[in-house]
């Protein structure tokens, strides 16, 4: 199913042929991010101790929650970044790098989180 | 001002920021959020930090959270509050202009206005029940 309205395809797509992509994707993650952070801030404050956050993260349906605030997270970060630096660094070799290092470490930072939930489902 | 960057001579309007145009709330919002949202990306690795600590154990964690818990853990945890507070509500805002609520010049004053007051109440709230917390045996 697709999002997009049939118009744009009649008109065509525009010069930069991904921007609605990614517009939408930021919305979607941000339509996501709203409720999800406002859970986690509830339902996650004032778990200061180990043993405490282990055992709220093992729930399984706390698990499921953090791994998609954490997915949203990561993915909204790197759209809204991506946006951020294509405005203001101007440096084309720094643009590019920039790019890459914010896609590599959202990237790898979303894997690394969601393994350690898996972790602690897991209890290992 | 704004420079071409595909060397171009055509000109550009100013950047919002200097001496072309006066401070407006909607434009000095505008920047807030997105200065706070490159904040809450380096909050993000620390969340993310957070969840590896536990994943990885006792001591670990510990290591977090006598760092979460130091003075500029502190000040950085606040500053993470307010940024979240002001992206979360800010957004909303984007969001209903979005789906085409709220352009009217009144209104995006109004609700400017009411953003910059519900992030400061939720941080003062937030950063009250922190201290709370850390003051409580």
């Amino acid at each position: 199913m697709s999002l997009r309205d049939p118009l744009a395809a009649v008109r065509g797509l525009g010069s930069a042929k991904s921007g609605t992509g990614h517009w939408l994707s930021q919305r979607i993650t941000a339509v996501a991010l709203l409720p999800l952070s406002l859970w986690f801030l509830v339902a996650a404050f004032g778990l200061g101790e180990y043993a405490d956050a282990r055992s709220f993260l093992a729930q399984p349906l706390n698990a499921v929650l953090s791994a998609a605030l954490v997915a949203c997270l990561f993915y909204h970060a790197q759209l809204g970044l991506q946006v951020v630096i294509e405005d203001y660094v101007h440096v084309r070799w720094l643009e590019i790098g920039l790019q890459i290092a914010v896609q590599f470490i959202a990237f790898l930072a979303a894997l690394a989180s969601l393994l350690a939930v898996v972790r602690i489902v897991l209890g290992s | 001002m704004s420079t071409p960057s595909s060397g171009s001579r055509r000109p550009l309007s100013p950047f919002m920021l200097g001496p072309y145009y006066r401070p407006q709330l909607t434009s000095m919002l505008s920047i807030l959020h997105r200065a706070t949202g490159v904040a809450l990306s380096a909050g993000a690795l620390g969340f993310a930090w957070w969840l590896l600590a536990v994943a990885a154990g006792p001591e670990q964690h510990a290591m977090f959270a006598s760092i979460a818990r130091s003075i500029p853990g502190i000040v950085l945890t606040l500053a993470f509050v307010f940024s979240l507070s002001y992206h979360w509500f800010n957004g909303l805002r984007h969001l209903l202009w979005d789906v085409g609520w709220g352009f009217e010049l009144p209104r995006a004053y109004a609700t400017g206005w009411a953003v910059v007051a519900l992030a400061s109440l939720t941080t003062l709230g937030i950063g009250w029940a922190i201290f709370a917390a850390r003051s409580a045996p």
